[in-house]
């Protein structure tokens, strides 16, 4: 069968939904994997044991497994449980879980990089620990970090295309609408690899001015 | 949760495993083949040779795995070229990690302090034995670590072949959902055992990171 990119501009709505859901999808988990991460690097540095150990297995397990089957659980297991999600919202849950765990590990790696020096100046100008915290070493924290967290933010937005596997419809299940209807799977797989390498572009360009940003606030 | 059924089944997941590791295994050595030529590549001084190499890094990580797996099997087929799904799922894999795999290389390869190459090329070595002879040794012990977690990435990222049926861990899970429904156990048990495999791999790369490391 020979290629015929001609069928490509007849399904333009379809790809263009697709390429919508799909920022929708991963802005939202990229924000929540981002504060969930803070949470979860918050509950890691906790002098308590009884809050450090299970943020500890979570992450363990979080990081040991799948995403595929991470969504699996969250969108088929757990309605075995009787908890019913729409698969977006599995999806999105899924997404954000999984990042999160190595969002945390960058945040904490990141706070604990910052100089013991510089909290313990701040503490010895009468300043007190939250406010040490919140006003002297995250924003240092912050701006060493950004890169990291971007690179993450980068893989989120393809892997989350997998969410397509429990029926969500984004780009990657829009494509596969679009083959269903023509029969030409090389010709849109390659449309849909380079909407998702567009994507990606304008998403890199985002975070570098994002991170010259954070870069000036030091 | 059903503890007896999973007692039951869990030896079909062992076998399976057993292919999550044999498809991991070939596609981090395909890997590992096409990031070395790669990252040499890279580096080279002649942009024609260069170029391929950042087209392909740049490409192959700036796309979904799950799209260039389907466009290399679905696609394939289309084109006439006609793939095993397993086939499909080794050489998807392993472009794909190769990718990541140059980055790391050449990281490494990097990171060797630039007095190095000066040294080798005062005392009369070419460039091709300077690289061979005096900077990749060096850079072998840098490129354990980055190695080993894109490994890592791919071992758990070969969950996706699932989706073009290669009977893997995660599409052993699926079979046993449709005839007992109950996919909570199911992928519990095949989560269990992706554990195992990640950190017993991961022990490993800690084993030989130490080792070369001593060397110094």
């Amino acid at each position: 069968m020979s290629l015929d990119f001609t069928v490509i501009p007849r399904m333009t709505d379809l790809l263009l939904w697709g390429v919508m859901w799909t920022v929708i999808l991963s802005v939202l988990s990229m924000l929540l994997s981002l504060v969930l991460g803070a949470l979860f690097a918050v509950a890691r540095l906790a002098p308590f044991r009884l809050i450090c150990w299970p943020v500890q297995a979570i992450s363990w397990v979080f990081m040991g497994t799948p995403l595929l089957l991470q969504l699996y659980v969250v969108y088929f297991g757990l309605a075995e449980l009787g908890l019913n999600l729409n698969a977006f919202t599995a999806g999105v849950i899924a997404l954000s879980l999984h990042f999160a765990v190595y969002n945390a590990d960058i945040i904490r790696a990141g706070i604990q990089s910052i100089d013991t020096g510089q909290y313990q100046a701040a503490r010895s100008l009468g300043v007190s620990h939250l406010q040490a915290m919140r006003k002297v070493v995250v924003p240092q924290a912050l701006a060493n970090v950004t890169p990291a967290l971007g690179n993450m933010m980068i893989a989120l937005l393809k892997e989350s295309a997998l969410v397509s596997a429990i029926g969500v419809m984004e780009l990657t299940l829009s494509a596969q609408r679009a083959i269903s209807q023509t029969f030409r799977p090389f010709e849109f797989y390659l449309a849909a690899a380079a909407l998702y390498y567009a994507l990606n572009l304008v998403l890199q360009q985002a975070l570098r001015l994002i991170e010259r940003r954070a870069a000036l606030t030091r | 949760m059903d503890f007896d059924l999973m007692q039951r089944v869990w030896i079909f997941f062992a076998q399976a495993s057993l292919t999550t590791i044999k498809i991991s295994g070939l596609a981090i050595l395909l890997g590992l083949c096409l990031g070395f030529v790669a990252a040499l590549s890279s580096l080279s001084r002649l942009a024609v040779v260069r170029w391929p190499a950042r087209a392909y890094v740049s490409v192959f990580r700036g796309t979904p795995a799950l799209i260039q797996l389907f466009l290399l099997y679905f696609g394939g087929l289309q084109l006439g070229m006609e793939m095993t799904p397993i086939t499909a799922g080794i050489i998807g894999l392993g472009i794909n990690i190769g990718a990541y795999m140059t980055e790391s290389i050449r990281g490494a390869i990097v990171a060797v302090d630039k007095g190095q190459t000066e040294a080798g090329r005062c005392l009369g070595l070419s460039r091709a034995q300077t690289m061979r002879r005096v900077i990749l040794p060096q850079a072998a012990r840098l490129m354990v670590r980055p190695l080993g977690v894109n490994s890592v990435a791919l071992i758990k990222g070969s969950a996706i072949v699932s989706t073009i049926s290669v009977t893997e861990l995660t599409y052993t899970a699926h079979r046993f959902i449709s005839s007992t429904y109950k996919p909570f156990e199911m992928f519990i048990l095949a989560a269990i055992f992706y554990l195992i495999i990640v950190t017993v791999f991961m022990r490993l790369v800690d084993w030989i990171d130490t080792r070369v490391a001593l060397k110094e």
